[in-house]
């Protein structure tokens, strides 16, 4: 216990200052109203869902959650049910095996149903396309507010996205 | 020449993989196979191919790739257009099975009295729509289908089903679990993979020899290094290229640099998955501290598209040099205060110790390779078996273990991670001066098949590439080493409690994307 208490004073805190909101990644008006915005930036709740991803956007998605970026500091988390969630956080081309369970998930989140689409998978099907296996990118199979660049983006670029989606227009 | 004392004729394959490669029949492949088998040697990939567009009387081909002392050995086996069949191989090696589903999905060439069910193809195109055929249009789309997929049901007393997936319940790739349990205990695991599907493969045809390198790096981003080493040592075969030596050196510091984000990432989370998520936090602040220089000083924190054709496309200054050198040595401080903590924290001991246990022998037999697999004594590591350059002047030292359990594959982890950063210095103060690029590759003979075979930092990564004489891509298969040790996590898992899983399965962390392709 020693050792563990030594090494948390020992690293001390390492949290950054978040990034601004950019409202060039939006790809649909925005539809929070600022009261409402200004309640639920405070305590946003996101099902990330890899619809078909390399993978490359989880490794960066999970970068949030560390000490630099600390998301749950700022009020956000992601939750295991899209029941629970205000925010979808896509990756990938969807795969065509995941077209049915992407739609389910969709229609299981609770309004506002905001959908953040990550990577240029996400935004256009990228390197993948659109094929006998790829619906190509994510707006093909539901509706997307946000997009944001990047193969993978960066975590930053990651966080300026969400932030950006529950921003006041 | 003659490989394990068989028939089969082998020829040498050009390029930087030790490999070699011949044609059989269908007693010459069972024959090899069981060689294979009674030497120690493992199945590697299996994959096939079309060939009815060169010419009257060509048909398709299956070929195995196996595992033994001198390397990689190919056997090609030619099947007529008309009924294209095979013997089943999983008799002889279990993990086949998978393999052998997913060559029928895409090219409907069929193991003779094999498992029948499909494995790619989720009913959502037709039964009889072969992608990967020649003449196949995969620009076609079709509606989805439910599929009732045939689970093997577990019955008697009190037992149930948990279905789990395809979409997790955290930040993890799509991939459906059938657990049948009693109480909390696991009886049966059953895994359906293939949600991931993107039509990789088939996309490969529509790229040439010099940008498919984007493609395979993208095969699984978590070992992207490992992928585009291994296409550009197949496509560099292909033309018979030379690599500047300080290119080869360079793609070693990515790959070593590839892994130890990764180890850092995974002991973060099994420390998280035995509720000590101090070690989460510790572990995923130095991972962010290691992707910042990588993206400081290559351009790319996961370092993509840094493996280039004929070189590599980043460059390290000799102040890049010392950053790095300080940076492992920082990371070894602090990697080593955290393995100490580990050892030593009761609670976290107790979870890791005795838990998913995969026993060498079934570990062998089925064909277990990584680092799950040294965990399990498999002493498979091509950095020390089939050193390429640079790894052939480094005495990479292996890591393995005989418990099999969740605290071998920790100390596999540990263990890797400090060998790679004292590989990563030496790296870094041998690397030789000169060319990093050298002019792309031209691509060879019609029939001839390139090969790159790269330990990335979960298994042996396989890359078989074939190319037309106007550089265009006929066949590129890339293999996931999660193939082969998906299969174990289902035995590893047996006789564990439920909420031991996600520990069990992050001990393997094993790829959905690489193998769905």
């Amino acid at each position: 216990m020693y050792q563990i208490l030594k090494q948390i004073v020992k690293t001390g805190i390492k949290t950054e200052a978040p990034p601004q909101p950019d409202q060039a990644l939006r790809v649909a008006a925005a539809r929070l109203e600022d009261a409402m915005s200004r309640t639920l930036g405070r305590a946003l709740v996101i099902r990330q869902i890899d619809a078909g991803s390399c993978n490359g956007c989880e490794a960066e998605i999970h970068a949030l959650s560390n000490p630099y970026y600390n998301l749950e500091g700022l009020g956000i988390k992601f939750a295991a049910s899209p029941k629970h969630a205000d925010l979808l956080l896509v990756t990938g081309p969807v795969a065509k095996n995941m077209e049915v369970a992407v739609k389910r998930a969709y229609e299981c989140t609770p309004h506002p149903k905001l959908v953040v689409a990550v990577g240029d998978c996400g935004i256009s099907g990228g390197i993948f396309g659109e094929s006998y296996a790829s619906c190509g990118r994510v707006a093909n199979v539901i509706p997307v507010d946000v997009v944001v660049p990047g193969c993978p983006p960066t975590p930053e670029a990651l966080l300026i996205g969400i932030l950006t989606a529950i921003s006041a227009k | 020449m003659k490989l394990l004392a068989q028939e089969l004729s082998f020829e040498t394959l050009t390029g930087a993989v030790a490999a070699h490669r011949a044609l059989a029949d269908e007693a010459g492949l069972l024959a090899f196979c069981r060689a294979v088998k009674e030497t120690g040697g493992r199945l590697v990939a299996l994959w096939g191919g079309d060939l009815r567009d060169r010419g009257q009387g060509e048909g398709f081909a299956l070929h195995v790739a196996f595992g033994i002392e001198t390397g990689l050995a190919i056997v090609s086996l030619p099947l007529p257009a008309a009924n294209p069949e095979y013997p089943d191989l999983s008799e002889i090696f279990p993990a086949a099975n998978r393999l052998q589903r997913a060559v029928f999905d895409l090219l409907g060439i069929r193991a003779r009295g094999g498992d029948p069910r499909p494995w790619l193809r989720h009913a959502n195109w037709p039964e009889d729509f072969f992608p990967l055929r020649r003449d196949c249009d995969a620009s076609r789309t079709f509606p989805p289908q439910n599929e009732d997929y045939a689970f093997v049901r577990v019955e008697g007393d009190g037992v149930h089903e948990i279905a789990v997936g395809p979409i997790h319940a955290g930040i993890i790739e799509p991939g459906h679990f059938r657990f049948s349990i009693v109480g909390e205990k696991v009886l049966r695991l059953e895994e359906r993979f293939g949600w991931t599907h993107k039509g990789i493969e088939k996309r490969f045809e529509q790229m040439t020899l010099a940008d498919g390198y984007r493609l395979a790096g993208r095969v699984s981003g978590d070992s992207t290094v490992a992928y585009a080493w291994a296409y550009c040592q197949a496509a560099e075969s292909l033309g018979n290229a030379v690599v500047p030596p300080r290119a080869l050196w360079l793609r070693a510091l990515f790959l070593e640099r590839e892994r130890v984000a990764n180890h850092l990432g995974d002991l973060g989370y099994l420390g998280n998955d035995a509720a000590l998520s101090f070690g989460l936090a510790q572990f995923m602040r130095l991972k962010e501290d290691w992707l910042r220089l990588s993206g400081a000083l290559f351009g790319h924190r996961m370092m993509m598209d840094a493996i280039v054709p004929g070189g590599v496309a980043a460059d390290l200054s000799q102040q890049g040099g010392e950053q790095i050198s300080a940076q492992c040595d920082a990371i070894e401080r602090e990697a080593a205060i955290l393995k100490n903590i580990y050892d030593e924290h009761a609670g976290l001991q107790d979870r890791f110790l005795t838990t998913g246990r995969l026993l060498p022998s079934l570990a062998a037999e089925l064909s277990v390779c990584g680092l799950v697999g040294r965990a399990s004594s498999q002493t498979w590591d091509l950095r020390t078996q089939n050193p390429v350059v640079p790894y052939d002047r480094l005495e990479t030292q292996i890591a393995t273990h005989r418990a099999g359990d969740v605290a071998a594959r920790v100390a596999v982890r540990f263990e890797e991670l400090f060998e790679s950063l004292r590989l990563i210095r030496l790296i870094v103060a041998r690397l030789p001066q000169g060319e990093r690029l050298l002019p792309l590759v031209r691509p060879g003979a019609e029939d001839a098949m390139g090969i790159g075979w790269v330990e990335g930092w979960r298994g042996d990564v396989l890359v078989a590439l074939e190319a037309g004489s106007d550089g265009r891509i006929r066949r590129c298969h890339c293999h996931d080493p999660s193939w082969l040790i998906w299969p174990a996590l289902e035995h590893a898992i047996m006789g564990n409690i439920v909420p031991d899983f996600p520990l069990i399965n992050k001990s393997f962390n094993l790829s959905y994307s690489g193998q769905d392709l």
